[in-house]
């Protein structure tokens, strides 16, 4: 008997081959039972009813735009990694920012009881707004789109970090914050030799559903703001009727965000202890 | 008179009883360390024994009275006390070396790299634990994480060292060897040690003197026993020594049918016992040893 991964990747391909036979005989066109109407030939015998393109032509179209991913032919008309890679940009530099903001005030939330009690109605508050919402306001005061979708993703992704930060901080172990001051070590060195590892795994927990979040985030955003993006991407495909690209791009965000998932597991393998 | 090493005076500790009134845990606790010694505390648990331990060591703050070692009175917890806890506490994310490297650079921040090093690895070897350097405390089994902990404390060298029931939470078996294991190191530093037990074997094994607390609340050190029995000490030959059963019974005795209703002296300091004595001085000859042995057996 092979062994169960083997097997595992034997019946998940066997799975993705049925789905594609099944989605490729779904979407052939009817035969022509009888001959064409004369208004029928006066349109070159095509079809009256739009329907989803097979998995043979969206594969061919990934492959194509696979193997030039990159190119530039004006603003309507990008590589798939160049629309890729504005998003990435995008979702890095508000996670970033939010990284920069959620770690050291969730330190302060996590030590501080009285700052927890003072800061916790407005994270409440503040915390279950659609991002999308802040969306008028960002472009009001920024006055800048591609800011703004930088400001939506900020804004979602502080929250997860935020709380996890301050759930990890408030909860290491009574016993390890003695050690660290039986050897009197100051309040600096106790929150980045004891605090900051024992904590560490949560924050990472917290980094990694902002970073999901943020990627599910950017796509709307990009709809809203255009330009550039795979959000704008899939929304101008689809204003082009262009379904197989639309098809091709849906698949292209789900790789891309499980990369970036697959990233920060990493990272969380790597500060993981265990008690 | 000189001042001794570590006086603690009238200490006290009172809790909200949650009922809106007030718990006396302990009150009007007194006694002294001299340097070198070897300390146990014994009594019911309740009794506040932790809390005593947990104020030397500044990390928790007593209702009353003060504590005073080397003429400063302690405020707070200090690198000059090292303390055991029951639980190890070690770092699980560090290393066995880097768990005592942690705690050597934070006693002598000056110092070298390889000198800390060096340094800790001496004393994981007087635990034995040399060939476990780079294991997780996760990859240890419970005795050799108290012995991580333990050479921990000791690699720091502190004036006091307070342990509290290290090995309460290891089987018989380890407990013994790790015994044994503490008899030496402090053989070797003859650290002043302050320890908590449950075991009234252990307790005569390692200490000079035993203290033994009434019950709580309103807990005291009643009595302050001597245990006569020279060092250097060993478990298998210790029961040996008839000092060994007199002082056993005495403390067995005490903590069965006494230790409800046992005071301290008027001036609260503990009442000074010595179960054994006249028995131990002579006991160095095997032939009288025998003797007092069998005489000990008909008097039980």
């Amino acid at each position: 008997m092979a062994s169960l991964n083997v097997r595992a990747a034997l019946l998940s391909v066997s799975f993705l081959i049925l789905a594609l036979g099944l989605w490729e005989m779904a979407t052939q066109p009817p035969e022509a039972q009888t001959g064409l109407t004369e208004y029928e030939m006066l349109m070159g015998g095509a079809e009256q009813e739009s329907r989803v393109p097979p998995p043979s032509a969206v594969i061919k179209l990934a492959w194509a735009e696979l193997s030039d991913p990159f190119y530039d032919a004006g603003a309507n008309d990008k590589g798939i990694g160049i629309q890729l890679a504005y998003s990435v940009y995008r979702v890095l530099a508000g996670y970033l920012a939010a990284m920069a903001i959620a770690l050291p005030l969730g330190f302060l939330i996590g030590m501080s009881p009285l700052m927890y009690k003072a800061m916790n109605p407005y994270i409440q508050v503040l915390r279950p707004i659609s991002p999308l919402a802040w969306m008028p306001l960002a472009l009001f005061i920024i006055q800048d789109s591609d800011a703004s979708a930088i400001f939506v993703i900020f804004i979602c992704s502080i929250w997860p970090m935020l709380l996890n930060t301050a759930f990890g901080v408030a909860n290491v172990r009574q016993d390890w914050v003695n050690v660290a001051r039986t050897h009197e070590l100051g309040p600096l060195r106790t929150a980045i030799t004891v605090i900051l590892p024992a904590a560490a795994p949560t924050i990472l927990t917290g980094m990694r559903i902002s970073i999901g979040i943020a990627w599910l985030v950017i796509v709307a955003a990009e709809m809203l703001v255009g330009g550039t993006g795979i959000g704008y991407y899939v929304w101008n495909e689809w204003n082009n009727l262009d379904l197989a690209s639309v098809i091709f791009s849906i698949l292209m965000i789900g790789v891309v965000g499980m990369l970036l998932d697959l990233v920060l597991g990493k990272a969380q393998k790597l500060v993981e202890y265990k008690e | 008179m000189s001042k001794p090493f570590l006086e603690v005076d009238g200490l006290s500790k009172v809790y909200p009883d949650g009922q809106g009134g007030e718990l006396t845990v302990f009150e009007d606790v007194r006694f002294a360390l001299e340097k070198g010694e070897f300390v146990c505390i014994i009594g019911h648990s309740g009794c506040g024994k932790s809390t005593i331990l947990n104020v030397l060591a500044g990390l928790d703050e007593a209702s009353g009275g003060n504590v005073v070692m080397n003429g400063k009175e302690i405020k707070g917890p200090g690198l000059e006390r090292g303390v055991v806890f029951q639980n190890y506490s070690l770092l699980p994310w560090k290393t066995t070396l880097n768990n005592i490297v942690f705690a050597v650079r934070a006693r002598w921040p000056e110092w070298s790299k390889e000198k800390i090093r060096e340094h800790s690895e001496r004393y994981l070897k007087m635990v034995g634990l040399d060939h476990a350097l780079n294991r997780k405390p996760s990859q240890l089994s419970g005795g050799m994480r108290q012995r991580v902990s333990i050479a921990r404390a000791f690699a720091t060298q502190p004036e006091l060292l307070l342990l509290d029931e290290p090995f309460g939470a290891l089987d018989a078996l380890t407990r013994g060897v790790i015994q044994d294991e503490l008899v030496n190191i402090w053989q070797e530093t003859r650290q002043t040690v302050f320890m908590i037990t449950h075991d009234v074997d252990e307790a005569i094994l390692l200490s000079d003197r035993i203290f033994l607390m009434s019950n709580g609340p309103n807990a005291r050190i009643a009595e302050s026993v001597k245990v006569d029995i020279p060092h250097p000490r060993a478990r298998a030959t210790i029961f040996q020594n008839p000092a060994y059963h007199k002082t056993r019974d005495y403390l067995v005795d005490f903590l069965v049918n006494r230790s409800g209703s046992a005071t301290p002296e008027e001036d609260g300091t503990p009442r000074i016992v010595e179960p054994a004595i006249g028995v131990a001085r002579s006991a160095s000859a095997g032939a009288e040893t025998e003797t007092e042995i069998a005489a000990h057996a008909v008097n039980v």
